[in-house]
């Protein structure tokens, strides 16, 4: 059948046939970052359109639709205008950082690709500490936005900077916490182990309430630490103009809201790694033919498929809800979430010694 | 000339200085606001106005009394039919005539259908202020029903120049009553949907209550008039209180909230709405027969002497003041528009909240900014 | 007691999202709900409304007469100074002379379509066109000479 680690696994083979390991290593390197890029600006156009797409059709309209079949390249011809458009370094500006900011803010986003399984034994760098590897590297996507909000020479930029570093900070520890009850439940921090616990059913529906509550939780914090709506006071259109980007233009400007865009993908993965089981199908108890059926469906396609109903999940929210105020934002990290996700975290602990869990 | 000085951006204490406008998305125009900063913590809001002053009060003093009916229509664009109305209103107290039935009935019910059309508009803008851009479009889908009412009847969807002294510019189109049903049917069915959407949300809920209180003793210091004002806790419906037109002969309620703050604001839209959809209502079916214009003369001269008219806009109280020497155009024209009294409990509104919650003010005080600058 | 509280807000508030988000995808879902219209595309389908202003044009017949005697009613109302009117005498055949318009100039740049004109003719002789794509690149282009060439007053208008 055709496999994505079967692929993998022969290019391997072939490229160890020909050169020594070493170059093998390096090869190898530079197909994963070409691969790595490729995925990148993929995602970044087909998310783009499909966020466009879902807002429309939530808000009655069509959408765009001229160019291409259903205007499904209108995204690749937003690039080619932002790759023309002049890219302005204000004059009062930190230049350094200005344009140093939207490489940092891209770049954690691609570190975070690695721990990722996409498929059945198809993941970059499936190192044994994953989880602990993506809550740390998501962490410092603050020190892009704070670094262009503050060489901006913007007050807006400034006041969106500061917003979003206080946000993505406290909305680790509920995101952080709402990650270790699946860690508590598998024992493990690997993702490949967490994925094969998960192997007779998702965590979601095998860790009871506690898991189905620390998965709205993860899904709220995950849409605050990306500063997607409700929780976008870092851009917060109408108060701040365009938040900590408010000076950025053309191809910088860009590589923010690609970044932004990869940040939820990756989230959404990770969440989908954890709580749906990753790139495990779908099998129910002992239903032996649909379990079979659901077998034929590749791994690849499983993942992304859940992957990709999250994002929807999280554009859903979006174009749904107004915005919160920075006060109410932090309140209910620290007076709900927290001490949820702490109890919770209680509860869960407790099923996994006891092993209620199925 | 306003020139931005380096002192300016920040003040000796500290605080920033930022500018809110004139070209920034939350206040829908060219309104420019100075606002000191702590912080998040709004110290001082302060009001530049002038960005589009076209000094339409001049102006109409070069105009005939038919001809600068249709300048008010660019004053508050949302509600140019209740402005034309007290326009004409003004200036048939001084020619003396008799509006027939017919007309009056077709103007209360423009006046209505404006009024909807504005509030839902508030409605979708305030949404999308505060972050939800949803509401905006599916208010724009009974809003352009609206509009193609008043585009078939009065051949225009904003500024429609229909209210002529004597009467309307021409009769209703027939389709006229069959598309105000539709309308009434469709709000009927998708009226759900606005509470759904933004009414019982918890975000909104907690955006706008207890944000940008104003007291009823300062909502009529500051001469707050409309839906702002009626949030407050003061009976202030022209429709009511000193009824023009038919308004006398309707059933109505003056929706009045005691709270104060943005929530009541916006709640005091949302049921205005429903208020005058039930006037469309009682009217729809039973507009007279008859002329829809008195007979006047073909060049109008209003005595010697001061006629004003005060209606009940969208916003608020429109105060229309002409002062005549007897001759074919005013001597002085004066407006008192709502929007540049409400804005100006802005600042007080506001003091000690946060920026999120100077937007929510602005939104439930509904500026339009031509109306504030004329 | 706070902890009750503290449930039934929570509970509260994710219920009116859930209310909210449910309405967001039935309209996600309706597709037959969409209200854009595609105008450069529906331009052949668009009907305006037969009383829509777009702008002021005069009618002629087919024997290219118009209805207009010239009596400046329309300039004169207008608030603008949209219309401008040049009269010249017309000899007619038994050696009278006779007032008529040499051009009826209208500029489209000045007009607000308020429709003022068209109530003070007395002929009828202008009327508003359903036209709305009015941009052009040269402004001179906006200015309109309303009357066509060779055009004379219709038999029997006074």
């Amino acid at each position: 059948m055709w496999n994505l680690s079967d692929i993998a696994k022969s290019v391997d083979e072939w490229l160890n046939s020909v050169m020594s390991p070493t170059w093998v290593l390096v090869v190898e390197m530079v197909v994963i970052g070409v691969l790595a890029i490729a995925l990148f600006a993929v995602l970044g156009l087909v998310l783009v359109i499909m966020e466009r797409k879902v807002a429309a059709y939530m808000q009655i309209r069509l959408g765009p639709n001229r160019v291409g079949p259903k205007g499904m390249l209108q995204s690749l011809a937003d690039t080619v205008k932002l790759l023309v458009k002049e890219g302005l370094t204000p004059a009062g500006a930190d230049k350094f950082l200005f344009n140093l900011a939207p490489f940092i803010a891209m770049i954690t986003a691609m570190l975070l690709l690695a721990p990722l399984a996409f498929a059945k034994d198809f993941q970059i760098w499936d190192l044994n500490i994953g989880v602990l590897y993506i809550t740390a590297v998501s962490s410092l996507s603050v020190i892009g936005i704070l670094m262009a909000g503050w060489s901006s020479n913007n007050k807006y930029s400034l006041l969106g900077a500061m917003r979003s570093g206080a946000q993505i900070v406290s909305y680790e520890l509920s995101a952080g916490l709402a990650i270790m009850t699946v860690v508590i439940l598998t024992g493990s921090l690997q993702m490949s182990e967490i994925v094969k616990s998960q192997a007779d059913g998702w965590w979601l529906f095998k860790g009871h309430i506690p898991a189905i509550i620390s998965f709205v939780i993860f899904i709220i914090a995950v849409t605050a630490e990306t500063n997607r709506a409700p929780f976008d006071l870092a851009e917060a259109e109408s108060e701040l103009t365009a938040g900590f980007h408010t000076e950025y233009s053309g191809m910088k400007f860009a590589l923010f809201f690609l970044a932004e865009y990869i940040n939820v993908f990756i989230v959404c993965a990770v969440g989908a790694t954890l709580f749906l089981g990753g790139w495990m199908p779908f099998h129910i108890g002992n239903w032996e033919g649909f379990n079979h059926v659901m077998d034929y469906i590749p791994s690849s396609i499983w993942f992304f498929g859940k992957t990709f109903f999250l994002i929807f999940v999280i554009m859903w929210f979006r174009w749904t809800f107004p915005r919160l105020r920075i006060d109410q934002l932090l309140n209910l990290e620290w007076k709900y979430l927290l001490p949820i996700s702490m109890l919770n975290i209680l509860v869960v602990t407790l099923i996994a010694i006891k092993g209620w869990h199925f | 000339m306003y020139t931005i000085t380096e002192e300016i951006l920040t003040t000796p204490s500290g605080d920033m200085v930022i500018n809110v406008g004139p070209q920034h998305p939350a206040t829908h125009g060219v309104l420019h606001l100075l606002i000191t900063l702590n912080g998040e913590t709004i110290k001082k809001v302060e009001p530049h106005l002038g960005y589009i002053h076209r000094s339409i009060e001049k102006m109409c003093e070069s105009l005939s009394y038919r001809q600068f009916i249709y300048s008010t229509s660019r004053m508050d664009y949302l509600s140019a039919h209740i402005n034309n109305h007290g326009c004409a209103l003004a200036v048939e107290k001084g020619l003396q005539v008799e509006i027939p039935p017919r007309a009056e009935v077709i103007r209360v019910l423009m006046d209505e259908l404006t009024r909807v059309a504005s509030h839902i508009l508030a409605w979708g803008a305030l949404a999308m202020d505060l972050g939800a851009f949803t509401p905006f479009f599916h208010a724009f889908r009974e809003r352009e029903m609206i509009n193609d009412i008043m585009e078939e009847t009065c051949g225009a969807r904003l500024t429609m120049n229909y209210m002529v002294p004597g009467g309307v510019m021409m009769d209703i189109h027939p389709n006229f009553q069959r598309r105000v049903k539709e309308l009434l049917k469709q709000f009927s069915e998708k009226i759900d949907e606005y509470d759904e959407l933004v009414t019982y949300n918890t975000i909104f809920i907690n955006r706008t209550k207890n944000v940008g209180y104003l007291s009823k003793e300062d909502a009529i210091s500051f001469g707050v008039s409309g839906p702002s004002a009626r949030a407050s806790g003061v009976s202030c419906d022209i429709r009511k209180i000193y009824p023009y037109s038919i308004y006398d002969k309707l059933k109505f309620d003056e929706i009045l909230y005691t709270e104060g703050d943005s929530y009541a604001r916006y709640m005091v839209r949302v049921q205005e709405v429903k208020q005058s959809l039930s006037i469309i209502e009682q009217l729809i079916d039973n507009i007279p027969e008859g002329d829809f214009q008195a007979k006047t003369k073909a060049v109008l001269k209003l005595p010697k002497g001061e006629f004003y008219s005060r209606v009940e806009t969208a916003r608020g109280e429109l105060g229309v003041y002409i002062v005549s020497e007897g001759g074919m155009t005013p001597y002085r024209i004066k407006f008192r528009s709502p929007g540049y009294s409400n804005l100006s409990a802005l600042d007080h509104m506001t003091r000690g909240s946060k920026i999120g919650d100077l937007i929510a003010s602005m939104g439930t005080l509904d500026l339009v900014i031509p109306d504030i600058d004329r | 007691m706070f902890l009750k509280e503290y449930i039934s807000d929570v509970y509260g508030a994710v219920k009116s999202m859930a209310i909210g988000m449910k309405r967001t995808l039935y309209y996600f879902t309706h597709h037959q709900e969409i209200i854009t219209q595609q105008y450069p595309d529906n331009r052949d389908t668009l009907v305006l409304p037969e009383r829509f202003r777009g702008e002021v044009v005069m009618a002629h017949d087919e024997k290219n007469e118009h209805r207009c005697t010239g009596c400046t009613a329309c300039e004169l109302a207008c608030p603008n100074g949209t219309i401008k009117i040049i009269t010249k005498f017309d000899i007619s055949p038994e050696g009278k002379k006779k007032k008529a318009i040499d051009k009826f100039i209208y500029h489209l740049e000045l007009c607000t379509m308020c429709n003022l004109c068209i109530e003070a003719c007395p002929t009828n002789a202008i009327h508003m066109a359903q036209t709305f794509e009015h941009s052009v690149f040269d402004r001179a282009q906006l200015t309109k000479v309303l009357n066509k060439p060779g055009s004379k007053l219709q038999e029997g208008v006074e």
